[in-house]
């Protein structure tokens, strides 16, 4: 019954131009409509689920997401059990109905991965847009510096 | 195979999902005392705060999913190493082939007069908080014994239950484990904005009261009107019912790298256990959350016959009070060679403080300034040099644009 996520997505820095749409994507999938100025003007609008890096002098930027770990310490130090892997899927989902935001997840992550999410309670992390289908953050990136990768087909 | 678990908490869950990747096959038996399903001790806090309703540690349907056969609500009272058996307080003996001893911590109370009244309570099981609750009342002058995590985690459910809380401390600041003495003024100077009263250097010598606790005598000679007394100064390992046996103790259950204790096929996780200190280079009980499910995984992958090591771990803490987080790790309080990096911004309660030693980060602790902390604990786990970037370790971007450029291809695209 061993279960692991057979996609991740890599970030190529030398071509990510540090345009943010990713997070705009990630944010309009994850809002519960499909009108970005509705999205957008929620109250809650949710966090963006990807995060892109940069630095005021640094002429390098990527995006990153969770890595959907094969040994995953967000899911060890969960006080809750909300964090845990989908077992269709093998991805890392939170059930945000069940973190309590004690942010163990945020200590033991080792790629900052984890978010606090918009509603101060519950975390906010990438779920590959398990409800969508495919990320969208990848299939909007529009210089191609993300790419999602099928893992059995590299085995 | 038939594997017997005592517990029914973190490492038991450790080691049930451990088992069962290996093994869908074996018998799978948790014995425990209290009677609930597999909760969540640290939710007891928030039950107790009205913020969950639900404790629940893994899903209703977990042990039927995982082939688990709970017996709830029974106590073992001993275990015949010998003929390998786990005998029950009902006389019922259960055999196994593998054992897990997981009896987790259990409160520590000193050992005063008026122990026996009512209202006098601990704050570890969910049947405590049950009881609290019931006691409860608007306005109820509440003493807190204990200022550390769980006993200010108790302070903060009370006061958003609209209690009085007195807080007794024998320490001269709060949060002693996990911030140094500048952490903790700060965030006790947040619990006093709630109203809650701080007796530091203390401590409670009698409980009185006719059949209730009605006031308590501190060490200070002080008297102090109270309608009820939590005891929250610490747990110790739960090993009560092996002192006196073959299994060997010093503070915790003594057990290698693979979890085995001296005896053949029986293991121990969890906050029962002693385990190696990854930044000291000792054993010893470090009783936290995400140790306990490791431990229990590893011994979970080892009684199925896989061979796995546990590698150890260091203290580690996320915590939040009110509108305030904490995230502490290692070492934090300072000690001798041992260089200083830390930014305060005290209006916005912001606190960031490391130990660095040779290039290699020892501990820090962070306040209100936490997101991304866990690539400074994995920094630390893995002693990468930080001297070249070190400043930026005090920034609240930090991140993989620190990091030299090779390690952050490797850390990022090497899975």
């Amino acid at each position: 019954m061993e279960i692991k996520s057979k996609k991740r997505i890599y970030p190529k820095e030398e071509v990510c131009i540090g345009c943010h749409l990713c997070e705009i994507y990630c944010i309009l999938a994850h809002s519960g409509t499909k009108d970005l100025v509705k999205a957008f003007k929620r109250l809650d609008r949710p966090s963006p689920r990807v995060l892109v890096e940069e630095r005021d002098g640094y002429y390098i930027t990527f995006a990153l997401q969770c890595r959907h770990c094969d040994d995953p310490l967000c899911i060890k130090a969960c006080i809750t059990g909300a964090m845990h892997r989908d077992e269709k899927t093998g991805y890392i989902i939170c059930n945000e109905e069940k973190c309590v935001g004690c942010w163990s997840c945020i200590l033991v992550c080792p790629y900052g991965a984890i978010r606090r999410g918009e509603n101060g309670r519950a975390v906010s992390k990438c779920d590959l847009c398990i409800e969508q289908g495919n990320p969208v953050c990848v299939e909007n990136c529009p210089n191609e510096a993300l790419e999602l990768k099928d893992l059995e087909a590299l085995k | 195979m038939k594997y017997v678990i005592i517990g029914n908490s973190v490492a038991s869950a450790g080691c049930i999902e451990g088992i069962r990747r290996v093994d869908s096959e074996g018998e799978i038996l948790v014995v425990s005392n209290e009677p609930y399903h597999m909760y969540s001790r640290p939710l007891i806090s928030y039950w107790l705060s009205k913020k969950v309703e639900d404790v629940s540690y893994r899903p209703k349907d977990y042990y039927e999913k995982y082939r688990v056969n709970p017996i709830l609500g029974k106590k073992v009272v001993q275990v015949d190493f010998e003929s390998k058996e786990v005998i029950l307080e009902d006389g019922e003996k259960i055999n196994y082939d593998k054992l897990l001893i997981a009896t987790g911590g259990k409160p520590f109370i000193p050992n005063i007069p008026g122990l026996d009244k009512k209202n006098v309570f601990t704050f570890i099981k969910f049947d405590d908080v049950k009881e609290i609750d019931k006691a409860l009342f608007d306005g109820a002058r509440v003493t807190v014994v204990g200022a550390g995590l769980s006993g200010l985690k108790a302070v903060e459910a009370l006061i958003k239950r609209n209690c009085n809380v007195t807080v007794v401390e024998l320490a001269g600041r709060i949060l002693s484990s996990i911030l140094d003495e500048e952490g903790s003024r700060m965030v006790q100077k947040r619990f006093e904005e709630e109203g809650v009263r701080f007796l530091l250097e203390n401590s409670v010598s009698e409980i009185l009261g006719e059949e209730k606790v009605e006031k308590i005598r501190l060490n200070s000679s002080n008297i102090l009107k109270t309608d009820m007394v939590i005891f929250a100064i610490g747990v110790v390992p739960n090993v009560d019912i092996f002192r006196g046996t073959q299994l060997k103790i010093n503070r915790g259950i003594l057990v290698n790298e693979r979890m085995e204790t001296n005896i053949p096929d029986v293991y121990s996780a969890g906050d029962v256990v002693e385990s190696l200190d990854l930044l000291t280079n000792e054993n010893r009980v470090i009783p936290i959350l995400p140790n306990a499910y490791m431990q229990g995984e590893v011994t979970g992958l080892n009684m199925a016959g896989r061979k796995v090591t546990y590698s150890g771990s260091f203290p580690m803490n996320s915590i939040g009070f009110f509108d305030m987080h904490i995230m502490s790790a290692g070492m934090v309080n300072p000690s001798s060679n041992v260089e200083i990096i830390k930014r305060i911004e005290p209006e916005k309660k912001v606190y960031r403080k490391l130990y660095i030693r040779d290039g290699k980060i020892l501990g820090f602790m962070f306040i209100n300034s936490i997101d991304r902390t866990g690539m400074i604990v994995d920094l630390m786990k893995n002693r990468i040099d930080i001297s070249s970037f070190k400043e930026r370790l005090l920034s609240d971007n930090f991140g993989f644009l620190d990091l030299p450029k090779e390690f952050r291809k490797e850390k990022i695209l090497g899975v």
